[in-house]
C-alpha cells in the first residue's frame, strides 16, 4: 500500500514533467478563469472539492489546481459507439462555478462528435491527426458499447466506413490511458441486456489493455472530471475496484450513505409510491431500491449541481453503475430478495445480510437489532 | 458528370448519421441519401420484461430527449392498462416536458446548430461597441450583449484562435460565403453560445427538481409520479419557478432576438430559403394544462394546404423497410410489424474524396425505417406543430406567428424554409414559456385540495392488453405501441420523430423529409458541404432515437439474417 507521501511525490514529478511539455493553449487557465469571472478563491475551492471527491488529503488540492492548469498538455479523443449521448450530456451539466466545463475547454479536446464544429471528411481528418501526432500520449474516452456481432457492422463511423470495433481497437492502440465513460462502454449497458441482439460489449472486452470503467447511466460529471484530473496529476490509473471502477467514486454502496438509511434501520418503508410514508421520506427498499447492491457516490454528490438524485425524487436506485444491471436488478419496482449478485459479499455486513435475506420479517428483525445497538450507545 | 459527396460523421447531432449526395457540374444536388449507421435493438430487449420497467428502458433510447421516451413508453403502458393517472401527475409531467423542450431547443440552437450560422473567426473583427448597438436592434433588453460582455467574449475567442490549436473548432468551414452574419452579429451570437451553456444547465436542473436527475430522470412510473416530497415542498416549487424565470428571460431576450437577427441577415441567402420539400405535416397534442386543455393540438396537413386540417388517425401509420436494413414484404402497422435485421454492406465507388465505400442506394442503406401516414411521407417537428396549429386557428400560435412575421417583414411562405424550421423551434419554445406559469399555477391550485400523485396499476396475467401513446417531443410527434401478454411485454414499437424525417425512400419511390430537403441545393464547395449540414441540422437529428425495432413474433436470435454482401 502506497503512502500518501509517495503518491504526492509521484504527482509532483508528473506535473513537473508535464510542465516541460509545450502547452497547446497559449491562454493560461488563470486567464480563462478571469474571463469567466471565476476568482482564484473559487478555483481553490473547486480544487479542494475535487481533492475531497478523490478521497485525497487536503494538501493534494494544490496538485489538483496545478493539474487543472496543465490539463491542456494531455490531448483527449472521445469516441461515440452504441450509445444515447447521455454521458456527453451529463458532462455539460457541470457544477457552478463552471469549472468542469472549463476544464474541458482547457483540455485539448481533439475529437468529440457532439461538440466539434468540423463534420464528415474534415472530422475524420481531425481524428486521424490526433491519433498520429499524439500517439502514446492521448487520453481515450469512449462513450457507448461496442457491437461485435456480424463483424461489428451494426455500427459504422466515418466516410471510410470503419466499424466501431475497428475504430476502438485502432484508437486504443496509441492511447496513454483509456476511460470508458458510462455503463455502456464499461459493461455493455442497455444494448447488451438479454438477448443482446448486437453482441454489444464493454471496451475492456474487445481490447487487451486495462480500461477504467466509469459506471453509471449516465455517470455524474464529477466522476468523469475527477478521473481525468487523477490521470493528469499522476499519469496513471487510480486505485480500482474489482470492476475497474475508481475506488474514490465507487468505493461505497449507495445504501451506506443514503439519506433514508435511518428509516431502513428503523424498519420504516414506503409501501407504494407517493404514499403517506413516502411523504415522510421513508426507505424505498420495498418499492425496489437497489441501493444496497450498488456502488456509487450519488447520495453524497447528487446530480445537476447537487439539485437532487433519484432517491430524493422518491424512486429507488436502479443500480445503474453495476454490470448487467438491466438484467440483474430488474424488476426495478420490486425488492431483489434472496439474490446474490456477482462478487458482492454482502454477508460480511449485518445490514447487507438482512437485505439478502430480504423478507420483511428479516428487515423487521434488523430494525429490532438496530434499536438494541442504539440503546447500547446511549 | 455527377459526383458523389460523402458526409460521415454528421457531427453536432445525437448519434451516427451519414449523408451522401450527388451533385451535378454546377454543384447542385440532384440526389440525396440519409443513413443511420447504428442499430442497437432495444425493443428486442424489452420483450418478456415487466411493463413497469418499460419507461426506464426506452428512456435509454436517447440521452438528449431524455424525458420523451421515458414518458411516452410509460404512457403507452398506462393506455394499455386503461389507467387514468392523477391530475397532479399530468401537470407534473407537463412541467418536466417543458423543461425538456427548453433544454433541448436551446442546446440545439446554440450548441449544435449555431456553428452553421455563426462564423466564429469573423467575430474577431467585430467592434464590440458597435455590436452592442446592433444587439439593441433586435430587442430592447439584450442579454450578455453589452459592450463589456462582448469585449470579454471577443478576447476569449481571440485567445483560442491565437494559439493556433482550435480543439473542437478546428478544421471547420469558417469563411464559407454562405455565412451571412456581420462580424458584430457573429459576436452577439457567440456571446449567447457561451451564456447558453449556463442557461441549459438551469433548464436541466428544472427537470432534476422533480426527476431526481437529468439526463435520465427517474420519477415517472406507470400510475403516476414518485416525487411527492418535492411536489409538497413549497421551497422546491419555488426553486422550479425561479429557474423557469431565468430560462424564460433568456428565451425572450436572447433566443427570440437571435432568430430575428438570423432572419434579417440570412433573409436573402438562397441556401436557407429552401429545404422544406415534403409538404405534409403531422403533430399531436402536447402540454396538458389548466382545464385539461392542451397547448398544442394534433392534426395532419396534406400538400401544404393550410385550409384543411385532418385529425390524426393512429390506424393510418405504417412503416416501410424497402431500403432499410430489415426484411418485410410490405409496410406494417406498428402493432403488427415484424422486423428482421438484414444488413447489406456499402458499395465502393468514386467520390469527391476518391474511392470510398458508399451507400447502396438501389438496395438497402439505412437502419432507419420509413414511417408513412396513409402511404405518405410526413415532416414532423416544431414547424409541423406550428403549421397545424396555425391552420387550426389556435389563437396563441396564430398570434405568435403573425407577430414574428410582422417583426421580420417575412411572408408566411418563409416558414417553409430551413430558416423557418429553425425559427419555428424558437416560436414553439416562446409560446410554451408564456404558458408554463399557468400550468404551474393550475398544479399549485389543485394541490390545495388533492395531493394524489400515484395510482397503483394492476396487471392481470391472464389478460392481453394493447395500447399506445402519442406525445409531441422536441423533435416532433413520437408514438410508442405496446402489447402485453402473460403480464409481460409481448412486443413493442416506437415510431420516432427522426424516423419520420430521416427515413429512406419507400417502396413507391417517395422520399422522406431529409433526403427531399437537400434536392436542388447548390454547394459552394462540395468538399466542404456546410450548406448540407445547415439544412440537416435544422431538423435537429437524433439518430439513436430513430433506429429501433421490436415485435419479434417468435423470431429467435439465431434467425438474424445478414445479407450476402456483409463482411
Amino acid at each position: 500500500m502506497e503512502t500518501h507521501a509517495a503518491l504526492f511525490e509521484q504527482g509532483r514529478k508528473r506535473l513537473e514533467a508535464l510542465r516541460q511539455m509545450p502547452p497547446r493553449q497559449q491562454e493560461s487557465l488563470k486567464d480563462k478563469l478571469l474571463e469567466h469571472g471565476i476568482s482564484r478563491r473559487d478555483f481553490m475551492k473547486w480544487s479542494a472539492s475535487v481533492t475531497a471527491l478523490l478521497a485525497l488529503p487536503l494538501p493534494f488540492s494544490n496538485l489538483v489546481a496545478e493539474a487543472a492548469e496543465l490539463a491542456d498538455r494531455v490531448p483527449l479523443v472521445w469516441l461515440h459507439m452504441a450509445e444515447c449521448t447521455g454521458c456527453s450530456e451529463s458532462l455539460t451539466r457541470a457544477d457552478t462555478p463552471d469549472l468542469d466545463t472549463l476544464i474541458f475547454d482547457h483540455i485539448s479536446l481533439e475529437y468529440h462528435e457532439t461538440l466539434m464544429a468540423a463534420a464528415g471528411w474534415q472530422a475524420e481528418e481531425n481524428l486521424e491527426h490526433a491519433m498520429e501526432n499524439y500517439r502514446g500520449n492521448y487520453l481515450l474516452a469512449v462513450e457507448g458499447a461496442v457491437p461485435t456481432k456480424n463483424g461489428g457492422t451494426f455500427l459504422k463511423v466515418g466516410a471510410k466506413g470503419k466499424t466501431g470495433l475497428e475504430l476502438v481497437k485502432e484508437a486504443a492502440e496509441g492511447a496513454a490511458a483509456i476511460i470508458s465513460v458510462g455503463t455502456c462502454s464499461s459493461f455493455g449497458g442497455v444494448q447488451a441486456a438479454a438477448p443482446n441482439p448486437t453482441g454489444a460489449k464493454g471496451v475492456h472486452e474487445v481490447i487487451d489493455r486495462t480500461v477504467i470503467n466509469l459506471g453509471g447511466c449516465p455517470p455524474s460529471e464529477k466522476n468523469i472530471v475527477g478521473t481525468l484530473m487523477y490521470f493528469v496529476m499522476f499519469g496513471r490509473l487510480p486505485a480500482l475496484d474489482m470492476f475497474n471502477r475508481p475506488k474514490w467514486a465507487y468505493g461505497a454502496r449507495v445504501h451506506d450513505n443514503c439519506e433514508r438509511r435511518g428509516h431502513f434501520d428503523s424498519g420504516e418503508f414506503v409501501e407504494q409510491f407517493s404514499d403517506d410514508n413516502a411523504k415522510d421520506g421513508y426507505c424505498l427498499y420495498k418499492v425496489g431500491c437497489k441501493g444496497p447492491y450498488t456502488y456509487n457516490n450519488c447520495p453524497t454528490e447528487r446530480f445537476n449541481a447537487h439539485v437532487s438524485w433519484p432517491v430524493l425524487a422518491g424512486h429507488g436506485c436502479i443500480g445503474c453503475s453495476e454490470p448487467n444491471f438491466w438484467d440483474d436488478m430488474a424488476d426495478f419496482e420490486k425488492p431483489l430478495g434472496r439474490q446474490l449478485l456477482h462478487g458482492i459479499d454482502a454477508s460480511a455486513d449485518t445490514v447487507g445480510a438482512v437485505i439478502i435475506g430480504a423478507a420483511v420479517v428479516g428487515i423487521g428483525a434488523h430494525a429490532v437489532a438496530s434499536l438494541f445497538a442504539n440503546s447500547k450507545e446511549d | 458528370m455527377n459526383q458523389r459527396v460523402v458526409i460521415d460523421p454528421i457531427t453536432r447531432i445525437e448519434g451516427h448519421l451519414r449523408i451522401e449526395v450527388e451533385v451535378d457540374e454546377q454543384n447542385v444536388i440532384q440526389k440525396a441519401w440519409a443513413s443511420s449507421t447504428l442499430w442497437r435493438g432495444i425493443e428486442v430487449i424489452l420483450k418478456g420484461r415487466t411493463p413497469m420497467d418499460v419507461g426506464l428502458l426506452v428512456q435509454r433510447i436517447c440521452g438528449v430527449c431524455t424525458f420523451s421516451h421515458y414518458r411516452c413508453g410509460t404512457e403507452a403502458v398506462e393506455n394499455a392498462l386503461g389507467l387514468e393517472i392523477p391530475v397532479n401527475a399530468k401537470y407534473l409531467r407537463s412541467l418536466m416536458m417543458s423543461a425538456l423542450h427548453y433544454h433541448d431547443h436551446l442546446v440545439h440552437f446554440y450548441h449544435l446548430h449555431a456553428l452553421d450560422w455563426v462564423d466564429v473567426v469573423s467575430a474577431l473583427s467585430a467592434d464590440p461597441a458597435k455590436a452592442a448597438q446592433v444587439a439593441l436592434k433586435y430587442t430592447d433588453e439584450p442579454i450578455a450583449a453589452g459592450e463589456g460582455d462582448l469585449r470579454a467574449v471577443q478576447k476569449r475567442v481571440q485567445g483560442f484562435v491565437d494559439k493556433g490549436r482550435l480543439g473542437p473548432f478546428a478544421n471547420a468551414y469558417w469563411g464559407n460565403k454562405t455565412y451571412r452574419f456581420s462580424p458584430e452579429q457573429n459576436l452577439i451570437a457567440l456571446s449567447h453560445y457561451l451564456k447558453g451553456l449556463e442557461i441549459q444547465r438551469v433548464a436541466a436542473e428544472m427537470m432534476a427538481i422533480f426527476g431526481g436527475k437529468q439526463p435520465h430522470p427517474q420519477s415517472v412510473v406507470v400510475g403516476g409520479m414518485t416525487s411527492i416530497r418535492d411536489l409538497l415542498s413549497p421551497a422546491r416549487l419555488q426553486e422550479w419557478k425561479a429557474k423557469h424565470d431565468i430560462v424564460r428571460d433568456f428565451i425572450k431576450r436572447a433566443y427570440h432576438a437571435d432568430i430575428v437577427m438570423a432572419a434579417d441577415a440570412f433573409g436573402a441567402e438562397a441556401s436557407v430559403l429552401g429545404g422544406v420539400n415534403v409538404h405534409n405535416f403531422i403533430c399531436t397534442n402536447e402540454f396538458y394544462g389548466a382545464d385539461g386543455k392542451h397547448l398544442y393540438h394534433q392534426g395532419v396537413i396534406h400538400d401544404g394546404d393550410l385550409s384543411k386540417v385532418e385529425d390524426v388517425n393512429p390506424d393510418l401509420v405504417a412503416e416501410d423497410v424497402t431500403h432499410s436494413w430489415y426484411s418485410a414484404d410490405k409496410p406494417q402497422h406498428p402493432y403488427e410489424g415484424t422486423t428482421i435485421p438484414e444488413y447489406t454492406d456499402y458499395v465502393e465507388r468514386d467520390t469527391v474524396y476518391g474511392k470510398l465505400p458508399t451507400l447502396d442506394n438501389e438496395g438497402k442503406y439505412s437502419w432507419v425505417k420509413s414511417p408513412r401516414y396513409n402511404g405518405k411521407p410526413m415532416e414532423v417537428g416544431p414547424l409541423a406543430c406550428l403549421l397545424v396549429n396555425f391552420a387550426r386557428g389556435n389563437q396563441k400560435v396564430v398570434d405568435a406567428i403573425n407577430a414574428f412575421l410582422q417583426e421580420t417583414g417575412l411572408p408566411l411562405e418563409a416558414l417553409y424554409t430551413t430558416l423557418g424550421r429553425t425559427a419555428a423551434r424558437m416560436i414553439e419554445t416562446e409560446i410554451l414559456a408564456d404558458e408554463c406559469d399557468k400550468i404551474f399555477d393550475a398544479l399549485v391550485t389543485n394541490l390545495g385540495s388533492d395531493d394524489t400523485l400515484y395510482i397503483k396499476p394492476n396487471i392481470d396475467p391472464n389478460k392481453e392488453y394493447i395500447g399506445h401513446s402519442f406525445i409531441e417531443a422536441p423533435r416532433g410527434m413520437l408514438s410508442h405501441w405496446v402489447r402485453i401478454k402473460n403480464g409481460v411485454v409481448e412486443n413493442y414499437q416506437a415510431v420516432v420523430p427522426t424516423t419520420w424525417n430521416a427515413g429512406p425512400k419507400d417502396a413507391n419511390g417517395n422520399i422522406g423529409p431529409y433526403e427531399a430537403s437537400l434536392l436542388g441545393l447548390k454547394l459552394e464547395d462540395p468538399k466542404k458541404p456546410l450548406e448540407v449540414l445547415r439544412i440537416i441540422h435544422s431538423f435537429d437529428p437524433c439518430m439513436a432515437c430513430s433506429v429501433h425495432m421490436m415485435d419479434y413474433k417468435g423470431q429467435s436470435l439465431g434467425e438474424f439474417r445478414v445479407g450476402p454482401n456483409a463482411a
